[in-house]
């Protein structure tokens, strides 16, 4: 977002207060940690599954919107493909599943770095619109090419064995493969917003004449952050491929990619631990209004209208506001 | 029989007429959307909604009320566009100083709502609604039959099209519209309620997309996603032809029609997405638009 | 005295548990799964589970000790949705057999966690003929109509009654595809010819173009290979461009009888189409719909709804006859017994799962010939339970030798 928009605990981010803050990320992690270990035996471990796919497939689009500030319509573009390459990879080209993710999310960062170098020539509107544009496109190929399936999606993806010894097909070990995939994720995402690469993101995102000025080159910045955030975003399309066992139109479609700015957006955008939340409860709420058929669309749309005009600081983002340290 | 890269000209006279005809649906529509982006800088995405909403409100005016298509052509669009009014006052407004892209995300949130409502009251069947029998039955023009309604919707199109784009180019109302756009501290100095101005402009823009709405409903089905298939499109349409262009518009609206037109007849898998290809390009290459005017 | 009393109570007691031991209750869940908001609520949706409700109790569950609950939700048709409801319902809810399930990649997707779950899958809202082929599976039920059936009904039927020439408007996806190579198929067979075809992307909205192309081949007839909206658009928007007026015929290769009532006989008349189920049919289906009809809001049932009652009725006799409901022991009950019912009649399923029995070919009235609501269709032809289905040896499923 450009300097115009309210930015998300200004206070907080700019004067960094390193060993605190980091000291309570950590803490934040650990308890995380703790929660994915516990979790399964509280809740429906498939439903669990697909929440940290979605959580994942957030927290990378929030790396591009609330890091890089920039708001790309179309990230069900690479979430999508990426699930197709690894459905295919598993099923037809009969790789491991690590082998069939790899696939997927090379696929995922190879599309964001074509996508990604033409739509950086644009900002703000234009710039959506170009992803937009691009994320329909790769929407028509999924629909029209053969290996997709179609309308029928790739059905019956094999889970495998993992590296060779570790089986897919039983629950608990698919959820701490994916618990740990997740993990790993987000802590890259933490590393890459708290490194010196991601204090420049922020400066361009603030103000990127000043940035410019500065001697950065913007551009490549730019394209760093949005091929990063298309690569792990690939990652939750290829994992949750394996773990439904199906790859389908409705990852590619525009929905899609409005469903994880409203993820991002509830939870926080400029957040770490904000789009996951988001990602929980509209994911929750998708499972547990499941038999109120079209009500789910009206309450996500309310959700959305509420989250824009009142709320636009996200859950975590009020609560980071709150205790005054970034989250 | 003549023919042009092997089909036969008359088909191709066919194809292109219809084509036009779909045009004039993009074009009104876009002329809606780039009428609210041009001098609002918002980001309409309940365009599509508020179309589906006309289309529904001519529906509901003939079963409810027994009003018939020609009262619904002027009654439907002033309901729609004072709903939207409404929105305008109490929701969007509030986003003015912030970034436009939170324009965009109410919108489509309320979008969401809108159609989600509507399909829960009536399903996703389509309703019935019937050709005026004033317009029914059609004229043999030797290459194609056209339906009178079909040549009524283009008439109408253009009939609308030109007089916004007469009316905010070359009115004094018009003038003041985009004065207030480029200043509005200014104008509002000069004792032009600014804010009103800005509601009204709003509720014509979507009282043109009400309008489309009511001309689509006797031809496609009346039914809630109506509009989100076609918003996209028509966005393609607008970002083309310059977000802020009334006239880059309307040419483009018609343009695209064409084109696509073509496309179903020599490629017709590929209907759907040559839209999106000419929008990446034209983004690329000059992202104003092919009318617009960069800022 | 006190002694006899004693032995009469001991004696009463004895025969109060010795008939409690006779009545084992089973318990049975049943499961809906279909569209119930989208553009296939009308022929699925709520009715279905009407169906399986008055199935359940016109077989009088209750008095023979079977305890059946029927549950529902939407699948909105999407594959995803579909088979996380699926599992869920066989992991979490207990739920022993799956109904309905239209939108042939949803069907796929649930037939395929059916069998690793080993539960019971009884299909009627789907057409894919996959379901008993390539993706056969011996968990899986497919009841009311498969897209080799339609196709082989309206495609042969017509050619017979003179429509040998044809253009195709296809929904460019893969059930469209298949709906086209296979009707294409028979006309060829049928001795027809197949003149061209045009694929609309999918979903569509305006036809105009695709329907003048079709007009512009002059084939006799044009199949609708396509479903839901897009073919009561394309068969509006037909008659809007005169096309029936113009002596070509339209055969809709996916019709539901809920899509010509919401099209009205006026836009729909001289439609041809091939059902497996029709409330007018006979005293059996008209007894039955005017009760389902009681239930649903004035509506008739359609082919799905019906399919979702003989389903569940002939499930529910293979679990009394095997006196319980193990997956492997109701499956081979329901495949030896044939079935009959007031809707379907006699009928059988196959090794391949696939249940046969007559379809009808139908032609929509014209709007003088109707004399009530829902009088849309007059039978044109009946195609015999032999020769209706694909034969169980074309369809390379792995459990037929």
């Amino acid at each position: 977002m450009s300097a115009k928009a309210e930015p998300v605990s200004a206070d907080a981010i700019l004067v960094d207060r390193p060993t605190r803050n980091k000291r309570l990320h950590m803490t934040v992690f650990l308890a995380l940690a703790g929660l994915l270990l516990i979790a399964p035996s509280l809740f429906y471990p498939f439903f669990l599954m697909k929440l940290l796919c979605f959580a994942l497939f957030a927290s990378a689009f929030n790396l591009l919107l609330g890091y890089g500030g920039l708001l790309s319509f179309g990230h069900a573009a690479y979430f999508g493909m990426a699930s197709y390459v690894s459905a295919h990879a598993a099923k037809v080209w009969d790789l491991s599943p690590e082998l069939a993710i790899l696939a997927g999310t090379t696929t995922a960062a190879a599309l964001g770095l074509v996508f990604g170098a033409l739509a950086i020539r644009r900002q703000g509107i234009y710039f959506a619109m170009v992803t937009l544009a691009f994320a329909q496109m790769t929407y028509f190929f999924a629909l029209q090419a053969p290996f997709t399936g179609g309308e029928d999606g790739i059905q019956a993806v094999p889970q495998g064995y993992l590296f060779g010894f570790l089986d897919l097909s039983d629950t608990m070990t698919l959820y701490y493969v994916v618990a740990a995939i997740f993990l790993l994720g987000v802590l890259l995402i933490y590393r890459i917003v708290h490194s010196p690469f991601g204090q420049v993101l922020k400066a361009i995102r603030d103000n990127e004449p000043r940035a410019v000025s500065l001697g950065y080159r913007a551009d490549h910045y730019k394209l760093a952050v949005f091929v990063l955030s298309a690569t792990l975003a690939g990652l939750a399309g290829a994992t949750k491929a394996i773990v439904v066992q199906l790859a389908s139109l409705t990852d590619v479609y525009w929905g899609m990619s409005g469903e994880v700015v409203l993820m991002t957006l509830l939870g926080g955008m400029g957040t770490i631990f904000g789009p996951m939340v988001g990602a929980a409860i509209i994911i929750t709420m998708q499972n547990y209004l499941a038999s109120l058929g079209a009500w789910v669309t009206v309450v996500q749309g309310v959700v959305f209208v509420i989250a824009v005009l009142l709320f636009r600081e996200g859950i975590v983002g009020v609560l980071s506001k709150w205790i005054k340290k970034p989250l | 029989m003549a023919e042009i890269f092997s089909i036969p000209s008359a088909a191709l006279y066919g194809q292109l007429l219809l084509g036009f005809i779909n045009g004039a649906f993009y074009a009104t529509l876009s002329l809606g959307l780039a009428v609210i982006f041009g001098l609002l800088n918002i980001i309409n995405f309940t365009h599509g909604a508020q179309y589906m909403m006309g289309a529904f409100v001519g529906w509901m005016l003939l079963t409810y009320l027994g009003i018939g298509y020609w009262p619904a052509l002027v009654l439907a669009p002033l309901i729609v566009g004072a709903i939207g009014m409404v929105i305008e006052r109490t929701m969007i407004s509030r986003l003015y100083k912030l970034d436009h892209l939170y324009g965009l995300l109410l919108t489509f949130g309320l979008a969401l709502i809108i159609e989600g409502l509507f399909r829960n009251g009536y399903g996703v069947s389509g309703l019935a609604y019937a050709i005026p029998p004033q317009l029914s039955g059609g004229v043999n023009l030797g290459f194609m039959f056209l339906p009178l309604y079909r040549g009524w919707v283009v008439v109408a199109s253009l009939v609308v099209c030109l007089a916004t784009w007469f009316i905010i180019e070359k009115t004094r109302l018009g003038a003041y519209l985009r004065a207030a756009t480029e200043n509005p501290t200014l104008v509002q100095a000069f004792g032009i309620n600014v804010p009103l101005l800005v509601t009204l402009t709003y509720g014509f823009g979507v009282a043109l997309a009400g309008f489309a709405g009511v001309l689509a409903a006797p031809i496609y089905a009346v039914n809630p996603m109506m509009g989100s298939n076609l918003i996209i499109v028509v966005f393609a349409v607008v970002v083309i032809g310059g977000m802020g262009s009334i006239l880059g518009a309307i040419v483009t609206g018609f343009a695209l029609g064409l084109i696509e037109g073509l496309t179903k007849v020599f490629y017709p898998e590929a209907a759907a997405t040559v839209i999106f290809v000419i929008m990446a390009l034209v983004l690329l290459v000059k992202p104003a638009g092919l009318f617009g005017k960069e800022g | 005295m006190k002694i006899g009393k004693l032995i009469l109570a001991a004696a009463a007691a004895a025969l109060m548990s010795g008939s409690a031991l006779a009545q084992d209750k089973i318990d049975v869940k049943l499961g809906v799964l279909n569209d119930r908001s989208g553009t296939y609520a009308d022929l699925s949706g709520e009715g279905s589970v009407v169906a399986a409700k008055m199935a359940v109790e016109d077989f009088k569950a209750a008095d023979k000790g079977i305890n059946v609950e029927v549950i529902s939700a939407d699948h909105q048709n999407k594959p995803d949705i579909g088979s996380s409801i699926a599992r869920q319902w066989y992991d979490q809810d207990g739920v022993d057999v799956i109904l309905d399930v239209p939108t042939s990649s949803v069907a796929l997707a649930v037939a395929e966690i059916t069998k690793e779950k080993n539960k019971i899958f009884m299909n009627s809202g789907a057409g894919s003929s996959d379901l008993t082929g390539k993706a056969c599976s011996p968990n899986t039920v497919h009841w009311t109509y498969d897209t080799w059936a339609l196709a082989n009904g309206t495609g042969s039927a017509m050619v017979k009654a003179g429509g040998d020439s044809w253009f195709f408007l296809t929904a460019d996806y893969a059930f469209g595809h298949a709906l086209e190579r296979d009707t294409g198929a028979v006309v060829e067979k049928s001795g027809g010819k197949v003149l061209g075809n045009v694929r609309h992307p999918f979903p569509g909205q305006d036809f105009s173009s695709f329907l003048l192309q079709a007009q512009g081949s002059g084939a006799k007839v044009i199949g609708l290979a396509n479903a839901g909206a897009d073919t009561t658009n394309a068969i509006k928007q037909a008659a809007e461009f005169g096309i029936v007026q113009g002596g070509q015929k339209l055969a809709g290769l996916l019709t539901f009888v809920t899509d010509v009532k919401a099209l009205g006989l006026n836009t729909a008349q001289g439609l041809v189409l091939t059902e497996a189920f029709y409330w007018d049919q006979n005293d059996g289906t008209r007894e039955f719909s005017k009760r389902f009809a009681e239930r649903h809001g004035g509506a008739m049932p359609t082919m799905v709804h019906a399919g979702v009652y003989a389903s569940v009725l002939h499930y529910l006799k293979a679990v009394e006859a095997t006196k319980g409901k193990d997956t492997a022991a109701v499956m081979a009950k329901m495949k030896e017994t044939p079935s009959e019912d007031p809707l379907f009649g006699k009928g059988e399923v196959r090794a391949d799962g696939r249940h046969v029995h007559d379809m009808y070919l139908f032609e929509v009235k014209k709007p003088e010939e109707s004399t009530a609501e829902w009088d849309l269709y007059k039978t044109v032809a009946t195609i015999p339970a032999a020769e209706a289905f694909r034969p169980l040896a074309d369809g390379g499923c792995s459990l037929v030798q």
